[in-house]
């Protein structure tokens, strides 16, 4: 290959072979009228095709993201007419002179003084904690045998937690509706084998959507709890047999402690989409059950009262943001941590 | 790690797949079912789906959703995939902190605000709801969970190797097609993947967005069951059901028998010298 | 391939000491800054066309960020990089004739070991026919000729930096760098890359700037050293020269094993200084003189193969005479380690080759022994 003295010849052209073709495809595009506009309109504006690039989703995410959530604020604030759109102007122009803001707050007053509201959202609390409670014992054991399960079987057992959770939403919830209903299979099944005599009312009751909510949401306990739980080194708890310390004991003062991070993950990821519910509910609830998904749902679809159901958006809102927060701040920790 | 799989363990495991797959197992088994009662076993026999072949009205809102899947999951990734970049790429840019909020808060609210947020913007704006409607409104939470992905993914990518083709002379728009694009495409695939299914499962955000003519197959679903449990919705169920479980095996044999290869490839190459 | 690659080594050219010889690369008072922190403060340096020049120090002293500037990944906060007079500090990396070797290799995960190496061409529109040629050269050059169409996960860590290493010459850079090329690789494989990537530097004389953090390593393969601490050059010299005259006690404790004796110099004569140590308890005379007053406080180094050790007292024991105890004995099996303490309380190591079986040793624990060594075996530092 070569004479050492003689130089390096790969670079001949380099630099400027580089800048050529790059300059080369632009003039050629510089022939299309389209590329030829776009061109001018981004160096008239002196915006770099960087920004571009980073102005699409942005703006994308402001005209359906953002600015649909300040409409709501602003409906949540106004009348409900019988009118379309069904509900007052916020801001009106007075004598051609001067613009009138007219916040309505009779929304938000009656959201507190109607008893079924409130009641609405704490029963949604109280639904989302209990099920949250429910998921994560039946999900601990289910992750635990995961994580210590042959190294062979975790991925398939994993896949097979994932698995229920790329079909149907709505079909799995569906599913339990043949099982719980009165002359359903799971009364069939009790009766048989004799637990109970006459069928028990299953289905539209609390119970139902515990049940519904602890199956829809098991695989986002389980996943991080296994997630935790797989990296945990085991030569901890051989130290800690090592040093006298019986398997049940080391469990309660080694696994469980160090597995807090992916409990505390999991309940956030199973409490906080529960809290806004509307399906289980709906499709397994009684017509006692009082979830606020529900009840929003309702007052649009049924009372067609846009700015009361913005209302209790907005409320919904600003109860889910504080659990939000907490979850982002801990995640955050341990990011830094890890 | 086997001295600590008890029969704790082993039971744990069948309780809690028992618990996850038997009533998917129960509605496909009972979507054969002779008998239009759930509960009563008649025989095995197909003519609910047959019966689906027929119902013009579930067929057609099939093809609507298969529509508005397609058209969502395929914008919402490239738009997620931009977004992605710009989270783990772009550094500090201005309004960055509104922007991942903004990407980050849609997997979190609740299905019935973004669909009632939604749905009062086009009204606002008086847009015709429809089939375009219900896609937008998939495409803004589709895009999120690609932008997420696609992010989890570019923070664990060797930034060297794309210092590397440039170092080899190719300028960063070329390194980004050559390299980048094609190591991070897995990522890209599952993104497209995952919003197609969140579009095709989608019934809260789609009721409050979409307008005449524009029924989805869960709407569908949703307005049959709420009337009872009917085996031509157990048939309904588990063609979903089959595709989603063939795709899904067709993926992880795929993906297994790659593992298998590269760990023999790996095995091949640690005996070399 | 060329008569320079079956020739045994020999490096008696030294550019560096010929004034008539102008730098290939000018590193011009470069620094770099992240933030308030320094990581390269105020370098220069020349380095000459051929070398293979070495950036050695611990991790965080600079020289990896020095590497990138040089690559043109990070720009220098001031100061210029010179190559062959052209000032490059703001060529891009994709327009420099320069190449690096990464230390993750940063093969192309999705592209076989062929297309990994004409990667590069490719970039340059080389013809297709020339392409083919050259990596087809490049591969043979590594041996790596019955895995070209393998991809990288399908590689052992010595393949993987046999490729990492065509792609980055593949185009005869004017400049290779390499940054921690060997790091990955286990102690024996390491041993014997250094010596290929010697002869492939001989073969193909390309510069060749390696950053690594093993002192082994760049007295193995240098031509030079430079011996970096805190973003700084501490010292520049040939492998011998670092370590036989070391101007710091920096770099002659970073660079090789070392026994320091603290002191003040009590006479300067002509050819020779005289250091009273109240650790030694001696007089030290070195062969050598330092910039330093009498009076001055110095340090004696003296490396443990310099110090010998022996029962039996020399004919003059006060010069370069101490008397100790032996401590410790580290017995490393081509040669043995003495930890012996002084009457001062002073722990120094001295090191003999072991040319008799161990049992026939003759100084064991406990022993009295005494510490000599010949002025010129110690260099005087004073800082």
């Amino acid at each position: 290959m070569a004479d050492p003295q003689s130089n390096p010849v790969a670079y001949v052209s380099g630099r400027a072979a580089t800048q050529g073709r790059v300059s080369g495809l632009h003039a050629r595009f510089m022939l299309f009228a389209p590329y030829r506009w776009f061109h001018g309109m981004l160096s008239r504006t002196g915006l770099s095709s960087r920004t571009l690039v980073i102005m699409v989703p942005y703006l994308w995410l402001l005209m359906f993201f953002l600015a649909p959530f300040l409409i709501v604020l602003k409906i949540s604030f106004s009348e409900v007419l019988i009118a379309r759109p069904p509900y007052s102007a916020l801001f009106e122009m007075v004598d051609d002179t001067y613009l009138q803001l007219r916040l309505n707050l009779e929304n938000y007053l009656l959201l507190l003084e109607d008893d079924l509201y409130w009641k609405a959202y704490l029963s949604s609390i109280r639904i989302a904690a209990i099920s949250t409670l429910i998921t994560l014992l039946v999900g601990y054991p289910i992750a635990y045998a995961m994580a210590r399960a042959p190294r062979q079987w975790r991925l398939t057992l994993l896949m097979a937690v994932i698995l229920p959770f790329w079909t149907s939403f709505l079909i799995r919830v569906y599913a339990w509706i043949g099982i719980l209903k009165k002359e359903g299979l799971m009364n069939l099944f009790l009766m048989k084998i004799g637990l109970i005599e006459q069928p028990l009312t299953l289905l539209n009751t609390d119970i139902a959507v515990f049940i519904g909510i602890v199956y829809s949401y098991l695989p986002f306990m389980v996943l991080p709890l296994y997630a935790n739980l797989e990296k945990m080194d085991e030569s901890l708890l051989e130290a800690a047999s090592d040093l006298g310390c019986k398997p049940l004991k080391a469990f309660w003062k080694i696994t469980l402690p160090l597995s807090i991070p992916g409990i505390v993950a999991g309940c956030f990821l199973v409490f906080i989409p529960a809290v806004g519910e509307f399906v289980i509910p709906d499709l397994l609830g009684g017509s006692d059950t009082l979830m606020i998904g529900k009840t929003l749902w309702a007052e649009f679809f049924n009372n067609r009262d846009w700015p009361l159901s913005s209302a209790v958006a907005v409320l919904l809102l600003l109860l889910l943001i504080v659990p939000i927060m907490i979850f982002q701040r801990v995640q955050q920790k341990q990011g830094g941590v890890g | 790690m086997n001295r600590g799989f008890t029969w704790f363990n082993g039971v744990s495991l069948v309780l809690g797949f028992g618990f996850l797959y038997l009533p998917i197992l129960l509605l496909i088994v009972y979507s054969f079912n002779e008998s239009k009662l759930v509960t009563v076993w008649a025989g095995f026999s197909t003519k609910w789906y047959g019966a689906l072949l027929e119902n013009q009205g579930l067929l057609d809102a099939a093809w609507v959703t298969f529509r508005v899947a397609f058209v969502s999951s395929t914008v919402a990734t490239i738009l997620g995939l931009v977004a992605g970049l710009m989270l783990s790429r772009f550094g500090a840019f201005r309004g960055r902190v509104l922007f991942s909020g903004m990407i980050y808060a849609p997997l979190v609210m609740p299905e019935v605000i973004t669909g009632l947020s939604l749905l009062l913007m086009f009204v606002a704006i008086s847009f015709d709801r429809g089939f375009v409607t219900v896609t937008i409104a998939h495409i803004t939470f589709s895009m999120c969970y690609v932008a997420v992905v696609v992010q989890s993914r570019l923070i664990s990518f060797d930034r060297s190797i794309e210092e590397a083709a440039m170092d080899l002379g190719c300028p960063p728009g070329r390194t980004f097609l050559l390299i980048t694009l094609p190591v991070i495409m897995p990522a890209i695939v599952s993104g497209w993947l995952l919003s197609f299914t969140l579009s095709l499962d989608d019934l809260v955000i789609a009721s409050f967005t979409t307008g005449p003519g524009a029924t989805t197959l869960p709407m569908k679903i949703y307005s049959q069951v709420r009337l009872g449990v009917t085996p031509e919705i157990n048939a309904v169920s588990t063609i979903l059901v089959g595709i989603v479980a063939v795709g899904v095996v067709i993926a992880s044999v795929l993906a297994k028998r790659d593992e298998a290869r590269r760990a023999q490839d790996e095995r091949l190459a640690a005996a070399a010298p | 391939m060329t008569e320079a690659g079956g020739a045994p080594r020999h490096k008696t050219v030294e550019p560096w000491n010929d004034p008539g010889q102008s730098p290939y690369i000018q590193i011009a008072g470069v620094s770099k800054r992240f933030g308030a922190f320094v990581a390269v403060d105020n370098v220069s340096v020349d380095i000459f066309k051929g070398e293979f020049f070495a950036l050695l120090g611990p991790s965080g002293c600079g020289k990896t960020t020095l590497l990138r500037m040089l690559a043109g990944f990070e720009e220098p906060s001031q100061g210029r990089i010179m190559l062959e007079g052209e000032d490059m500090s703001t060529v891009p990396p994709y327009q420099r004739p320069v190449n690096m070797m990464f230390q993750s290799y940063a093969l192309f995960p999705h592209m076989t070991v062929e297309s990994n190496i004409a990667f590069g061409l490719k970039q340059d529109r080389v013809p297709k026919d020339e392409i083919v040629r050259r990596v087809a050269e490049m591969i043979q050059l590594v041996q790596l000729d019955d895995f070209a169409k393998r991809k990288p996960h399908q590689l052992s860590g010595g393949q993987r930096q046999r490729v990492a290493l065509a792609r980055s010459l593949v185009k005869k850079p004017k400049m290779l760098l390499l940054d921690e090329p060997l790091g990955a690789l286990d102690k024996k494989l390491r041993e014997q890359t250094q010596f290929e990537l010697m002869n492939i530097q001989e073969e193909l004389g390309i510069t060749f700037v390696i950053v690594t953090h093993d002192q082994e390593e760049a007295m193995t393969v240098s031509s030079r050293i430079a011996v970096m601490d805190h973003g700084r050059i501490i010292q520049v010299a040939t492998p011998a020269e670092i370590y036989e005259y070391p101007n710091s006690r920096y770099v002659a404790e970073f660079i090789g094993d070392v026994n320091t004796l603290e002191g003040r110099i009590t006479q300067l004569g002509t050819d020779f200084i005289e250091i009273k140590s109240a650790q030694a308890a001696c007089r030290i005379r070195a062969g050598h003189g330092v910039e330093a007053p009498v009076g001055g406080a110095v340090w004696v180094a003296i490396r443990p193969e310099k110090l010998n050790i022996s029962v039996t007292p020399p004919d003059d024991t006060s010069v370069n005479c101490m008397r100790g105890e032996v401590w410790d004995i580290g017995y490393l099996g081509n040669l043995s380690i003495y930890h012996v303490r002084l009457e001062s309380g002073q722990m120094v190591t001295s090191c003999l080759t072991n040319q008799t079986r161990l049992v026939e040793r003759a100084i064991t624990w406990e022993d009295s022994v005494y510490l000599t060594w010949a002025p010129s075996s110690c260099v005087v530092l004073t800082g």
